[in-house]
């Protein structure tokens, strides 16, 4: 395929650096549905951790992913079986998209023997093999090398396999991250470089913290097309999806994709959040969810809120089974402490 | 007076070389910056340029000469209206000096290796090794140098399993920093053995993502001093995460590389990482010390299906051994050796420590103290068994580390000395190391901040009362 249009150029003559088009291509209705009801799968979840974490359930660290689920959603639409995700730690939507169980997702959360590392990784660490999640990482970064890695092992392969490294404004300004660039273009690697831009690095602005805001040109100086797409509308997320995979599968490297977004929630469930305002995240609710879009371009369409309800309902049943699993499951058993430390 | 021109030193261990061309004869014209003759060492091919002008007057040093010593003189320029005669009495003068200071021409190195300081690097004591129990009797043995050894491991482990592949600096058409990788990119092609960018960190990483995505990496850092770059993708991502996520990813990978002090460079190219790799759980840590177990080490550590860091040594890269000529010479991760039987005092090192220490056991024989040497060979995990076992017979133990001593690996092997054998010891554990301070560049010093022979047999003797 021909070089994404609204992409940063290779050699640096981007004269565009808005956001993707106004009008992406429409989704079908099945699309809509399916899109609607991952998000508000990933969207309950979370308000249910955040309850869980609330009432003690849930330790540690634990960071939400309300506001951005568009683009675990739309991207995870772009893909094939066998393609790879991996992330940092704001990381249950990645599972959930991936099509992990919700039940062992929030089993983990709680630490339990059925959570997907048995209780032994925690909200920030769960894998699985069965749906090429890669996890879950707790060093800001160290998933962008990573994912180059399962995206060099694909090209060792020999395969069309894409692998896709999910990380935030915050992360793309770690080393690391230009090291990887770097390789990935010198070997064509097929990875995408996804930067959800939720606008704070913890609680440091991207203004504040970042010399080039325009996160789709970090891969400039070596030569990899950028793009920025309006991350609260699952439609242009998954058509720019498209876009990187194709150019990803026809071996021309690697591809860099800022999702412009925002989190609702704290960084962590601790966070004061007193580094914006209560108006700022209340526009953005208002003016942009991405669940919200999608419902009402499907009720514009005649899908009646009954329908709609049905699936809250059915999403509703699988967050509450999964928080009562995640409470009835016993603990790990002591024997597993010194388990899973060597093969 | 003739100018002599003497073997130079191509690298800070380099030690001998071959001369193996000279591009001007006797009688040509030398400007200084001219290419005079071609060294080739274990580790490159270099030339040699003259740093004076004159006239190429005698060669003293046919090409094609091998182990020509550092410091040997290879010819003699002659300034304006000399002649060769001053170049023949220069070559005199030169013999008598450079006998005092040790470094034999060439002619008779072959027989009489050049002596080295001990503490820098001592020749490899073959034969104080005791006869490895795990070779079968009868097996034919072959000489070769340690970098042959590693070289030999990588490339039959390659040529067994398609997964196996190496990344590093230089490793590919450099054929290696260290030469260790020689002719790999040969046989296995750019697909199998990579070059990469200078990019420890993010090598590590892109190692440790193909180790999770099924591949077997064995990812070379040019030395383990540069891996300090890299430590966050060994530890967080390669060694935990097959806990934390409950035993489903794995990371069969292989981070190898020279570790620990080299010669004369300084304190940022001289540390040793022994103890704190060694502390890590999910990580396996290996530090040979002989070639034979260099080469079966190493099979052990690409098969393994643990992240595996495999500390080598550049001071013992060029030291021959006797390897095992077997199809698939092996050995077992986590076992030390008996190097050296005694039953007066143990003596417990790894890598290049084991030189202090054979060679302080051969003193001390000499003085009646027959001390019992183990050579770890693995540090994680640590074989407690062996130790224990020469300790309860000894009584007495001394821990011989390049490293530093607080935290050491040494005090981890006398804490389990005090936890297993306190009952048997007639002494308290005595731990030899590397100084306390960063490794200073004066040769001076340098050989003070090493642990020494004197230090190994000193220690011995203190724990012996005696």
């Amino acid at each position: 395929m021909a070089a994404p249009k609204k992409s940063v150029a290779p050699a640096g003559q981007a004269t565009s650096n808005g956001a993707t088009p106004s009008s992406p291509p429409d989704f079908t209705r099945d699309q809509e549905m399916h899109a609607l009801r991952d998000m508000l799968l990933i969207r309950r979840f979370e308000e249910k951790a955040g309850q869980l974490y609330g009432m003690g359930a849930i330790g540690g660290f634990c960071h939400l992913y309300i506001g951005q689920e568009a683009i675990v959603v739309g991207m995870q639409m772009a893909l094939k079986d066998g393609d790879q995700v991996i992330t940092g730690y704001r990381d249950h939507g990645h599972m959930l998209a991936c099509g992990m169980d919700a039940k062992g997702v929030m089993a983990e959360l709680t630490g339990r023997k059925g959570g997907y590392s048995k209780g032994k990784g925690g909200s920030m660490h769960m894998f699985s093999r069965e749906k090429n999640f890669y996890g879950g990482h707790g060093i800001v970064g160290a998933q962008v090398s990573l994912g180059t890695g399962l995206a060099f092992a694909n090209r060792y392969r020999g395969n069309d396999l894409v692998s896709l490294a999910y990380f935030g404004d915050g992360a793309s300004n770690q080393g690391q991250v230009y090291e990887s660039f770097n390789m990935a273009e010198l070997w064509k690697l097929p990875v995408i470089y996804i930067i959800e831009n939720n606008r704070y690095a913890m609680g440091t602005s991207v203004t504040r913290s970042s010399a080039q805001t325009d996160f789709s040109k970090r891969g400039i100086s070596f030569n990899i097309p950028g793009e920025q797409v309006d991350g609260m509308d699952v439609r242009a997320v998954k058509a720019a999806g498209d876009r990187a995979v194709a150019w990803c599968r026809a071996g021309k490297g690697p591809f860099i994709l800022e999702m412009q977004t925002y989190r609702y929630r704290g960084h962590s469930m601790s966070d004061p959040a007193k580094y914006r305002t209560r108006e700022e995240v209340d526009k953005v609710r208002h003016d942009q969810d991405p669940i919200e879009q999608v419902r009402n371009r499907l009720l514009a369409a005649g899908v009646t809120e009954q329908d709609l309800k049905a699936i809250d309902a059915e999403v509703r049943d699988i967050v509450n089974a999964s928080a009562d699993f995640a409470q009835q499951d016993p603990e790990p058993d002591a024997s597993e402490l010194y388990t899973d430390v060597y093969r | 007076m003739a100018i002599q021109v003497l073997m130079p030193a191509l690298s800070p261990t380099m030690e001998k070389g071959n001369l193996s061309k000279w591009l001007k004869k006797e009688g040509d014209t030398i400007k200084s910056g001219d290419v005079i003759a071609e060294i080739e060492t274990d580790k490159a091919t270099m030339e040699v340029e003259a740093t004076d002008e004159g006239t190429l007057g005698k060669i003293l040093i046919p090409e094609g000469t091998n182990d020509v010593a550092v410091n040997t003189p290879i010819a003699t320029i002659l300034a304006d209206g000399e002649d060769a005669s001053a170049a023949a009495s220069a070559l005199a003068h030169a013999k008598q000096e450079k006998a005092a200071e040790s470094a034999p021409p060439a002619t008779e190195a072959k027989s009489a290796p050049a002596p080295k300081e001990e503490a820098a690097a001592p020749a490899a004591p073959t034969t104080a090794i005791q006869p490895d129990p795990e070779i079968p009797e009868g097996t034919e043995m072959v000489t070769m140098t340690i970098r042959e050894a590693l070289r030999d491991a990588m490339a039959e482990e390659m040529r067994r399993d398609e997964d196996v592949f190496i990344m590093g600096e230089e490793v590919a058409e450099y054929q290696g920093a260290y030469k260790v990788t020689q002719n790999l990119l040969q046989e296995f092609g750019a697909r199998r053995v990579i070059d990469t960018p200078i990019t420890e960190h993010g090598f590590a990483g892109v190692g440790v993502g193909a180790a999770m995505s099924g591949l077997k990496p064995i990812v070379e850092f040019m030395t383990f001093n540069f891996a300090m770059q890299a430590i966050d993708q060994i530890i967080n991502s390669a060694a935990k995460t097959l806990y934390m996520s409950g035993g489903q990813m794995t990371c069969q990978i292989v981070f190898r590389g020279p570790n620990g002090a080299a010669a004369r460079v300084g304190a940022q190219h001289s540390q040793d990482y022994s103890a704190w790799y060694s502390q890590i759980p999910g990580l396996k840590v290996v530090a040979p010390y002989s070639a034979a177990d260099y080469k079966g080490l190493l099979k052990s550590a690409i098969r393994d299906p643990n992240p595996v860091i495999f500390l080598e040594n550049e001071m013992l890269y060029g030291h021959s051994g006797e390897v095992p000529k077997l199809d698939d010479y092996i050995v077992p991760i986590g076992k030390a050796k008996v190097a050296r039987v005694g039953k007066d005092v143990t003596l417990v090192s790894w890598s290049n420590g084991m030189t202090y220490a054979l060679k302080a056991a051969e003193e001390l024989a000499k003085e009646g103290i027959e001390a019992e040497v183990i050579d770890l060979r693995t540090l994680r995990p640590l074989d407690t068994d062996t130790i224990i076992e020469s300790v309860k017979k000894t009584s007495r133990a001394v821990t011989v580390e390049e490293g530093w001593q607080q935290s050491g690996v040494g005090a981890e092997i006398a804490a389990r000395i005090m936890e297993h054998a306190f009952d048997y010891l007639d002494a308290p554990v005595a731990r030899v190391s590397g100084k306390d301070v960063p490794m200073p560049y004066a040769a001076n010093l340098e050989k003070l901040a090493l642990p020494s022979v004197a230090d190994v047999v000193a220690a011995a003797k203190a724990v012996c009362y005696r």
